[in-house]
């Protein structure tokens, strides 16, 4: 199959805020349909999602380490991380409630760390490797983003329920302002990373 | 060169394609990279207009009655969405409550009252008034929303707190339940045809 054309050569740029090919004769600064401001590729986008995704892999860290939610009921009282969390129901019998939190708290960080960090260190390289691939990658890790909200949204649920007094109260800890930050800070990096950059730096494919 | 409103860029790679017109459960992928370039629009703007509509009526539900509440030695307690932001909201952890706000309530609320504003005025065959800060708004709102998440979450509370005490959802469980399908219908990239159509 004929390679298509590339926008850059045909002097278009695509229009994040519509989706218009945009004819750049003239150099317009905004798009003629919706007004939203037009660049050939995201500014700065390598040094913008670094940056978020090393705040969001040192952040990480408390995130696993402070508790996430403090439990007082029927007289014993403690606090409990993310891992706590799992293990708890693992132990419980209900593995299959410990794996989906376990995939939305630990796999889809961990999975969002190390793709977007193999994303932007294979592009920094200019390598023509596993081009498809790597695009294929990055659509994945846009749609798996947002799931690791999940034990946010868990623990705001169950603290807002139980909230007996004596019998018993949930409290939120500073563990999941953590990780609510970590979901935030890989989000952005995910959405400053230009996949168009992918295809820009590998030398042009011989078959084409 | 042909008119650029009839071209279409794949976001991915910036390879260019002619638009196609799509049949029922067809979508184009761009040869170079594999990404979806254009899916069928399977409604009309009567239908959205419709479901965002569905949308309001159910978030009503959603936001007012109570996910779920629980009972334990004869003393009971419910949560709606809001109660569970404001929870978060206390002590040093504030800035996660406005997380949640935007994810469970905030966006989800906007992209309904924008996407109900637009397809409005789409059955009128015109523009909306600020046209373009609407479809924009949409666009950015988008990945913000997050209620399909909450939904998941709340499930899996039920699940947590079911070993200890019992567990009772709530009118707005449902309602959250069918929102998060209908928005999905509605919310996703498919409103930038009206950009195309009026």
């Amino acid at each position: 199959m004929n390679e298509p054309p590339l926008a850059i050569t045909l002097n278009l740029c695509l229009c994040h805020g519509c989706g218009l090919a945009c004819d750049m004769q003239g150099n317009p600064q905004r798009c003629v349909r919706c007004g939203a401001p037009l660049h050939w590729r995201k500014s700065d986008a390598i040094a913008r999602s670094w940056a978020y995704l090393l705040a969001a892999l040192v952040l990480y860290i408390p995130a696993n380490v402070v508790p996430v939610m403090h439990t007082s009921m029927f007289g014993s009282s403690g606090g409990s991380t993310i891992i706590g969390g799992v293990v708890e129901f693992w132990k419980g019998g209900a593995w299959d409630i410990a794996l989906i939190i376990f995939i939305a708290s630990v796999g889809v960080p961990c999975i969002k760390f190390l793709g977007l960090s193999l994303l932007l260190i294979t592009t920094q390289r200019h390598t023509d490797w596993a081009l498809r691939q790597r695009a294929q990658l990055y659509r994945f890790i846009e749609v798996i983003g947002y799931w690791s909200m999940l034990d946010v949204l868990v623990v705001a649920l169950v603290a807002a329920l139980v909230q007996m007094q004596e019998l018993g109260t949930i409290e939120p800890r500073p563990g999941i302002l953590f990780f609510g930050l970590v979901v935030v800070f890989t989000m952005l990096s995910a959405m400053s990373f230009d996949p168009r950059l992918i295809w820009d730096g590998a030398t042009p494919r011989r078959d084409g | 060169m042909t008119k650029t409103s009839e071209l279409i860029v794949c976001e991915y790679c910036d390879a260019v394609y002619r638009k196609t017109s799509l049949a029922r459960h067809q979508r184009s992928v761009c040869v170079r990279c594999g990404g979806v370039l254009q899916r069928h629009v399977g409604l009309t703007v009567q239908q959205r207009l419709a479901l965002s509509v569905t949308a309001a009526i159910l978030m009503v539900y959603a936001h007012f009655y109570p996910v779920m509440s629980i009972r334990l030695q004869g003393v009971s307690n419910s949560a709606t969405l809001w109660d569970s932001v404001q929870i978060l909201s206390q002590g040093s952890i504030t800035f996660i409550a406005l997380v949640a706000a935007l994810t469970i309530i905030i966006a989800p609320v906007l992209q309904v009252l924008l996407l109900i504003w637009v397809l409005a005025f789409a059955m009128l065959r015109r523009r909306s008034p600020a046209f373009a800060l609407c479809m924009r708004g949409l666009e950015s709102l988008r990945p913000w929303n997050m209620l399909e998440v909450c939904l998941l979450g709340a499930l899996v509370a039920v699940i947590k707190l079911a070993g200890m005490l019992d567990v009772i959802p709530g009118a707005g469980l449902i309602a959250l339940a069918a929102l998060s399908v209908v928005l999905i219908y509605i919310a996703g990239r498919d409103v930038r045809d009206l950009w195309d159509r009026l």
